[in-house]
């Protein structure tokens, strides 16, 4: 496939831990082309820490190691520090989960968005201004230039997003990794700010990564989706065909949802197989 | 068992009064299981905390099993209700074992007996006796909350508040969660009032729904009307639609 963004074979990210190394995430293995991928899984299973992993951002005591992982002609394994630090942000960026903590208190939004752009573009102060402001108006803020000089606290968590977005997506990354994205937003935010990202990504021609812990969101959302388990990909499927998989985790996970209208006296809860921790080959 | 009536709540002085509940009109009967939906700033917790005492209200009454609620409640009152609150890793004391945990309400209402009461709670919520003299860093998210409903159950409460008991934790664990509290709710046939901000959980545990926005209470339905769609307010349709997951059209 031409349009292969990225491509990663048996991606394993080792801690090392009390009783030898304990792995994160062990046999991971997809490609992204210009699509929507979702990663879901419960806390612990390595979702993020495959997110962070891609970009380069798994810290010692960490150790990532891969047959391969490949962006473009890139070939990240071999990547120092510095090859990375040239990396995000132009042409991989991510959405953090919330945009209280992961804007600069400290500083103006706009200059926020203005700074990454001058990091990997040259340009003057006074285009990367012009730059942000385009990126807000981009999404969807309807007064970039009163938004522009606001501090993080003054903004909702709605806007803080839009915010983020618009600083991950000014350089024109090729890849966006979304890690739970709207998880610190109400519902019905959620949907403007998904929207806002799909449209962004699907008119720039990028790969996304949505990283979350909500089924019904990736099955929505996303064009494939990945069921994390432990460290593995359990299971690979089409998002609209999230309802028939076959893994007995992904099966439990959709049973022991709530689902309105279908009211039940009981949940059926998950029943851990241990087999489901073996190595996948 | 529970009324609130034209009930309001205000934060500051003055100028700077915000109205975080209006005119809020309610009636929970006992034994039954309410749900308050809506988004973060809509008052829903702030009508929870009206009805725990923890904050007091500006106008209106607020009724618990027929008595007024005034501005200063007797230890039996308080104990009458009790709550649970979202965050399973900020609503426990990290320096208290769970043993404390549990002791203290028990000494604060003189009842008495803390050694067969605090093994009796944790088997009720389902954990075990090793759990006992543990702090919260040695237990799971899920085993946390449990603790934080051992602790509200303790007291042997009539009304349980459940403030987002569930939004803080995974899929499965959200499951056995839900479960307790419908067992727990029947075999101690509580009356339930709970906010969340998802309405498939809401409407797993409660028969009856009420939507809020903005500090007021739009409309009152019930779980199957709900699931139907049967709904006035555009807000709760705006609601239902979120909750269903991503859907392009549905943003202009």
């Amino acid at each position: 496939m031409t349009d292969t963004l990225l491509s990663v074979r048996n991606l394993r990210v080792v801690y090392p831990g009390d009783d030898g190394e304990i792995a994160a995430v062990r046999n991971v293995s997809f490609t992204l082309g210009r699509e929507r991928l979702g990663i879901v899984g419960e806390s612990g299973s390595g979702k993020s820490t495959t997110g962070r992993a891609i970009m380069g951002l798994v810290a010692a005591p960490g150790r990532i190691t891969a047959d391969e992982m490949r962006l473009g002609d890139t070939d990240l394994t071999r990547l120092s520090e510095a090859g990375f630090r040239k990396l995000r942000g132009k042409r991989i960026a991510m959405v953090l989960q919330d945009p209280k903590y992961s804007l600069d208190p400290v500083m103006r939004v706009g200059d926020q968005i203005a700074e990454t752009h001058r990091q990997h573009v040259r340009a003057g102060r006074k285009a990367a201004r012009l730059a942000a402001l385009e990126m807000l108006e981009a999404v969807q803020i309807r007064d970039p230039q009163r938004v522009y000089d606001l501090y993080p606290h003054q903004v909702s968590g709605g806007m803080g997003q839009r915010i983020m977005i618009a600083m991950m997506l000014i350089a024109g990354p090729d890849i966006l990794i979304a890690d739970e994205p709207t998880s610190a937003l109400d519902v019905t935010v959620q949907t403007q700010v998904l929207a806002i990202m799909d449209n962004l990504v699907r008119s720039r021609g990028m790969g996304l990564i949505l990283v979350s812990h909500n089924l019904h969101l990736v099955s929505s959302f996303c064009d494939r989706v990945l069921v994390m388990y432990a460290g593995q990909v359990v299971e690979t499927c089409a998002a609209g065909n999230l309802a028939n998989a076959t893994h007995p985790y992904t099966r439990g996970l959709l049973a022991a949802l709530p689902e309105l209208g279908h009211r039940r006296a009981e949940l059926p809860q998950l029943q851990r197989d241990p087999a489901w921790l073996e190595d996948l080959t | 068992m529970i009324v609130l009536d034209q009930t309001s709540v205000f934060y500051g002085k003055g100028a700077r009064r915000i109205a975080a509940v209006r005119d809020v009109s309610l009636r929970v009967a006992e034994g039954e299981a309410f749900g308050l939906v809506g988004e973060s700033g809509s008052g829903k917790s702030t009508v929870l905390r009206a009805i725990a005492g923890l904050i007091p209200h500006a106008t209106g009454t607020v009724l618990l099993d027929g008595h007024d609620m005034g501005r200063r409640r007797t230890t039996a009152q308080r104990r009458m209700t009790q709550m649970v609150f979202q965050d399973p890793y900020g609503s426990l004391h990290p320096n208290h074992t769970v043993d404390q945990t549990l002791s203290m309400p028990i000494a604060i209402h003189k009842l008495g007996d803390a050694d067969r009461r605090v093994p009796a709670a944790l088997a009720e919520v389902g954990l075990g006796r090793e759990h006992r003299f543990r702090y919260p860093h040695q237990l799971s998210g899920g085993q946390r909350q449990r603790v934080a409903i051992a602790r509200a159950l303790i007291l042997e409460p009539r009304v349980l508040l459940l403030d987002e008991p569930t939004s803080a934790l995974d899929v499965s664990v959200q499951a056995e969660i839900l479960n307790l509290l419908t067992r727990l709710r029947r075999e101690r046939s509580l009356t339930v009032l709970m906010v969340s901000h998802d309405l498939a959980v809401i409407a797993h545990l409660c028969e009856r729904i009420g939507v809020m926005s903005g500090g007021e209470l739009l409309e009152t339905t019930t779980a199957d009307a709900l699931a139907a769609g049967q709904v006035s307010h555009a807000y709760t349709r705006e609601l239902l639609r979120s909750n269903q997951g991503f859907d392009a059209s549905g943003v202009a």
